[in-house]
């Protein structure tokens, strides 16, 4: 059945991309469509059914040198269970938004055929992340993550004619490539410290790495710790965290069901899963954790601030994915994965669904992506709007506070929140204030679009419509998860220590012995007849038992339930303040906004342009570059390499004319004759000294 | 068939011989007899290559399918594969019906034209089939000879400064190699290539004008190769003869370039060098790594400035070679499986590029990146074709591409972290110059009024192109087909050249205390 699931959507993009001249376009689309919801109902049943025993499918033969093997295999686990839900799930929906939403283009001549490129691509894309989740080994892992960098890369650059489509797809691959230089290394240093590339092996060397010294480049450096650090450049690149972030506000000029599946559920939270997924040597890396935490919340500020000022409906909704990555990282970096999956999970619902609402407007407005044009839209895509006012409450984290009821963010964020209390003061503060952003922004999208009186192009307006059915259907069902899936699975990902043990097959066992040795924790245990319920358990899985390993002395998820009420309280209250900032600024006064953009400039400016990081890797890479690249080849390879051997061959070569007996043929003949020369001082010192030895 | 190599061999020039004997005229009908004669031989060398590939035992590492006789002068003609050297071969006849097919539209000579690539892979296969050294010499240094006259009679309008760098640079090479063989000859008694495996060379340092030589007589014949090698590979920095003989060549002749002659020059590394001389090739590794590592930085930015397609493909091909010279050197199995496979797959992948080039150079007539813009919109098939193998130029796991370049960082980040950090770095420039072309050549709008006319690709070039896709990826899923047939060997060759270092590093331990 995990083959089936696998290989499905590659079947599906085969079928669609090579065989829609036989079956006809919509036959194709079908065909490929079919295949994904077949791959998703699969999915369901393998999560649902899991029993939590990690499995091992061996599909063939891959590499082979030496002692480096590696098969094409699946890994089935509780990890790999969720991201297959939330992959074929999403992609099943985003192939059926697309009938709709690819209907007709603008971007293409009458009578091209896009659409079976389009649904091959997202077929492709579906098949590549598959198998970077199901893989057993770095190697295979790899091949999934630079192939779903293509197919983003070819998503991305769908609107091959638009100049800036052809840049974006472009910058995204090469700044991908960027992490996937660390990932490689990662790999390659696993390999030389371990001598596999198996999952098995590296995880059960966690512990020994983390005693090992290892020479790399100018200094000694702890094995985990290097190992981890290079593994996380990866994730960088791929889930667009600060510094390699880049690419990912560009990659909003692919169609925007691509945004939906790759750029927001998918493909981007790839980092998210290989963090999770290398837990047993992650948690050997306290320095590199650190990293990873202080990071990731430097990254959920950054791009909630950018967030705030962007007027591409989309860049908003790209900025809050960064953002969110951020959260899960900071989940990660404290060392609670089964949070960073949780909001993985959830973030996948709503996000999609925002990302979708977002194309529908786009879609009944003409491909016009300004929210500056925009507004009023309540009225005229009813739908639609109750979509995004979904998906908005759920990522702003709207709930009951101290209860388990609200929607999916409410119990997500709040869980990573909560965790990072207790990991890391600077993230929990970070992540507050993204909080408060996040619900600003978002609530200024939705004042934006949705409120307020129609501007920019009357014409636009007056046709503005609802999207077809075909568009609608997937948007109510990603409405159940954003409203459920946090409510549903809270216990399993962030609940009791022994129900996140159960959910992920990680022995787990009651903690008194430690209590007893850690008096500060006793309270645990005052009451005799609490004692049942008010039990703590630690997860004491080995590594590489389970699908994620926590090390014994790492109890955040066990703290994280105790926090201070304030800190269960403050992202709420974050939420509730960037509701009121918003609705004052965008609903009460709508003079506001201008008027603080202009007295606050330079601040504006700066989050308006991205923090410049643009323009600061333009002076400092790209430019240098191809400035070098032209020394190295004028200067370089001209002037002195060329220079310095034709001006040593044009004292040789007339000397060896001369000898030629002034031969008129040319180089040729030169060429000849010198062979032949030396075979016969060759062949004449055989036969004179041949018998010597 | 005791004789299948020769047959192999040979198979070509006889096509050459009834083409120069039989084939009279220049008409129509005798151009295209001619274009059928070559198709056959060369189509028949494939076949019959095939059964050398059926009856080779991997498991076997000494010499195969040999073939020993007296020669001229008392010399020895002797033939035979190996692991190591079997797969060159099939390299070699693979792609020759490809060539043949690709230059279906050359109307200057064709006579002649067929019989110089028929030569060609004459002494292509030889020079992977020799083991003995005057037969080796002869093979290498004459399969030049009909690559000038490609060049030279219908190459480009440079073609006459491009056939003299090219003279230049190998020139020097060859008469040092020469030098070397005559004392490898003085010193073994014998051109026989398995005696010569098995010989050891002095390694006692001596002083030569003053100069101590550390590795003593090893490490002067492994400069000596290596100055041949180098150039063939070629490495930077005597890398700058290939970007011109490329961009003068005829698509056909950069195919063979690229995908055959390039590859002679890590063959040599690995038949002579690292075996032969294993003590110099260990205090030799820190230069060619560094070069290596060099080259691959310094050609991809190279790279990333060219406006003409061929230049720019010629410096990713100097980059690849890199990966070769980094994973022969490192001289552990994962690193010259790597470069073996390496060399293998960049045949196909770079002459599936060029081809690309030629694709559109017989449309419109020139390299110039500027002159193409927005041809997916009229060459969708080719626009897939041309993704398929620039992806597969950057590494993109899955093609065959990726592991060559992942086996050798594998290998050679045991042995130096700077140079394969350095060297990684490739993954990141080779994505943007590749990228780029791509991007300018078949991406943005069809603007350009010449181009608007433009067809895709016809049956025969799309046939062309069936049997490099299908290797290209087949390889990069399944590179057991390869790894299987190289890896005893190799496993053979490194354990020797790991015996012999050790016994050096002692005897010198031994001298110190």
């Amino acid at each position: 059945m995990e083959t089936i699931i696998l290989f499905a959507p590659l079947v599906g993009a085969l079928i669609c991309g090579f065989g829609w001249r036989i079956l006809g376009e919509t036959a194709a689309c079908w065909v490929a469509t079919s295949l994904l919801f077949l791959a998703a109902f699969l999915s369901w049943i393998v999560f649902l059914g899991f029993d939590g025993e990690t499995q091992r499918i061996v599909i063939l033969r891959w590499i082979e040198s030496g002692t480096l093997t590696t098969d094409w295999a699946i890994r089935l686990d509780r990890l790999t269970a969720i991201m297959l839900i939330v992959i074929n799930t999403v992609s099943a929906l985003v192939h059926l938004y697309s009938f709709g939403y690819m209907a007709h283009d603008d971007h293409f001549r009458e009578g091209e055929s896009y659409r079976p490129r389009f649904f091959a691509y997202l077929s492709f894309f579906t098949f590549a992340m598959l198998m970077l989740v199901t893989s057993d080994n770095l190697v295979q892992m790899f091949f999934g993550w630079e192939g779903v960098g293509v197919a983003s890369y070819l998503l991305i650059g769908f609107y091959f004619r638009k100049e800036s489509a052809g840049a974006a797809a472009m910058k995204a691959f090469i700044v991908n490539r960027v992490g996937d230089f660390g990932f490689a290394l990662g790999i390659f240093a696993l390999f030389y410290l371990t001598d596999s590339v198996n999952f098995d092996v590296i995880f059960a060397s966690g512990a020994e790495l983390a005693e090992t010294q290892v020479r790399f480049l100018w200094t000694e450096w702890n094995a985990v710790e290097l190992v981890a650090a290079l593994l996380f450049i990866g994730a960088m690149g791929k889930s667009a965290q600060l510094i390699l972030h880049t690419w990912l506000p560009d990659a909003m000029e692919g169609p925007t069901p691509v945004s939906a599946l790759i750029h927001a559920a998918t493909m981007v939270t790839a980092g998210v899963f290989l963090v999770c997924r290398m837990s047993p040597i992650m948690e050997y890396a306290d320095a590199a954790m650190t990293f990873v935490t202080i990071l990731g919340a430097t990254t959920a500020f950054f791009a909630a601030t950018v967030g705030l000022v962007q007027n591409d409906i989309k860049r908003v909704i790209a900025y809050s994915t960064c953002s969110q990555l951020g959260y899960m990282f900071v989940a990660a970096g404290v060392g609670v994965y089964s949070v960073a999956m949780f909001h993985l999970f959830t973030h996948a619902f709503f996000k999609a669904m925002l990302f979708l609402g977002a194309g529908s407007v786009i879609h009944g407005m003409h491909h016009e992506q300004d929210m500056r044009n925009y507004g009023g839209l309540r009225k005229k895509m009813p739908y639609t709007f109750w979509a995004m006012m979904i998906g908005t409450l759920a990522i702003t984290g709207v709930g009951i506070p101290l209860t388990y009821y609200g929607f999916a963010g409410f119990l997500s964020k709040d869980a990573v929140i909560e965790s990072a209390f207790v990991g890391s003061q600077y993230a929990f503060w970070m992540l507050v204030v993204a909080a408060l952003f996040t619900s600003f922004y978002s609530w200024r999208l939705m004042f934006l679009t949705f409120y307020g009186t129609p501007r920019g192009d009357k014409h636009t307006h007056e046709h503005a419509h609802e999207s077809p059915m075909i568009m609608l259907l997937p948007l109510g069902v990603l409405a159940l998860g954003a409203v459920f899936s946090g409510m549903i699975w809270y216990g399993s990902f962030f609940g009791k220590t022994n129900e996140v043990g159960t959910f992920f097959g990680v022995p787990y066992e009651v903690a008194e012995h430690h209590d007893e040795e850690h008096s500060d924790d006793a309270h645990s245990d005052d009451h005799g007849e609490a004692k049942e319920e008010k039990a703590h358990y630690n997860l004491v899985g080995a590594p590489g038992e389970g699908a994620i390993y926590t090390a014994p002395d790492n109890n955040v998820l066990n703290e994280a339930h105790e926090v201070p009420k304030w800190v269960k309280v403050s992202p709420f209250i974050a939420m509730v303040l960037g509701f009121l900032t918003a609705y004052q600024f965008y609903i009460r006064r709508p003079d506001l906004p201008r008027r603080f953009a202009e007295t606050n400039w330079p601040l504006y400016n700066f989050l308006l342009n991205k923090w410049y990081f643009d323009e600061l890797y333009n002076a400092i890479f790209v430019q240098p570059a191809k400035w070098l690249g032209g020394f190295l080849w004028k200067k370089g390879d001209g002037a002195t390499i060329d220079g310095g051997i034709n001006g040593l061959a044009m004292g040789i070569v007339p000397f060896l004319t001369r000898l030629a007996g002034r031969a008129q043929s040319g180089y040729m003949f030169h060429y000849v004759f010198s062979m032949v020369v030396g075979l016969v001082i060759l062949i004449t010192w055989m036969t004179m000294f041949g018998g010597a030895n | 068939m005791d004789n299948l190599l020769s047959i192999v061999t040979f198979l070509p020039l006889l096509g050459a011989i009834i083409l120069a004997l039989f084939l009279r005229g220049d008409d129509e009908a005798a151009q295209r007899n001619a274009k059928w004669v070559a198709m056959w031989a060369t189509t028949a060398t494939f076949l019959f290559s095939i059964f050398i590939l059926t009856g080779f035992d991997p498991d076997d590492t000494g010499f195969q399918f040999v073939e020993e006789r007296d020669w001229l002068l008392g010399l020895q003609y002797k033939m035979g594969v190996d692991g190591i050297s079997v797969l060159f071969v099939m390299l070699t006849t693979f792609t020759m019906p490809l060539v043949i097919a690709a230059s279906w539209n050359v109307t200057h000579r064709v006579k002649d034209y067929m019989i110089a690539f028929l030569v060609l892979e004459t002494l292509m296969i030889g020079v992977f089939c020799a083991l003995d050294l005057v037969l080796f010499y002869l093979f290498f240094e004459a399969g030049l000879i009909p690559m000038f006259l490609i060049i030279g009679i219908w190459g480009g309008a440079n073609r006459v400064y491009a056939s003299f760098k090219f003279f230049l640079y190998t020139f020097l090479g060859s008469v040092l190699m020469l030098v070397a063989m005559v004392a490898m000859f003085n010193d073994a008694g014998t051109t026989d290539i398995p005696t010569l495996l098995e010989h050891n060379f002095g390694t006692q340092t001596f002083s030569l004008l003053g100069i101590q030589i550390i590795g003593g007589m090893q490490t002067l014949l492994w400069l000596a190769f290596f100055a041949s090698f180098a150039v063939k590979m070629p490495m930077w920095p005597v890398h700058t003869w290939l970007p011109d003989a490329h961009v003068q060549a005829p698509t056909a002749g950069s195919v063979v370039l690229a995908a055959i002659l390039l590859k002679m020059g890590g063959y040599g590394f690995l038949r002579f060098s690292l075996p032969m001389f294993p003590v110099a090739s260990d205090l030799m590794a820190p230069l060619v790594l560094w070069l290596s590592a060099i080259a691959i930085v310094y050609t991809s930015l190279v790279a990333m400035v060219q406006e003409d397609m061929k230049k720019l493909i010629a410096y990713s091909s100097v980059a690849h070679m890199g990966f070769v010279t980094m994973g022969i050197f490192a001289a552990n199995q994962q690193g010259v499986d790597g470069a073996i496979f390496q060399m293998l797959s960049h045949g196909f992948i770079s002459g599936a590029l060029f081809l690309c080039v030629g694709v559109i150079y017989d449309r419109m007539h020139t390299r110039e990146i500027d002159a193409y813009g927005g041809l997916i919109a009229r060459m969708p098939a080719y626009a897939l074709i041309f993704m398929l193998f620039t992806m597969a130029n950057v590494g993109l796991p899955g093609t065959s591409g990726f592991i060559g370049e992942f086996l050798t960082l594998v290998g050679v980040f045991q042995v130096n972290t700077w140079v394969a950090a350095v060297a990684t770095t490739g993954v990141i420039l080779s994505a943007a110059y590749a990228l780029w072309l791509y991007r300018r050549v078949v991406m943005g709008d069809l603007i350009k009024e010449s181009l608007k006319t433009i067809t895709d690709m016809t049956r025969r070039e799309r046939a062309i192109f069936a049997p490099l896709v299908i290797m290209t990826l087949l390889l990069g899923v399944y590179p057991a087909l390869v790894t299987d047939i190289i890896s005893p060997s190799v496993a053979n060759l490194v354990s020797d050249v790991e015996t012999a270092q050790a016994a050096f590093e002692a005897t010198t331990m031994v001298a110190e205390n």
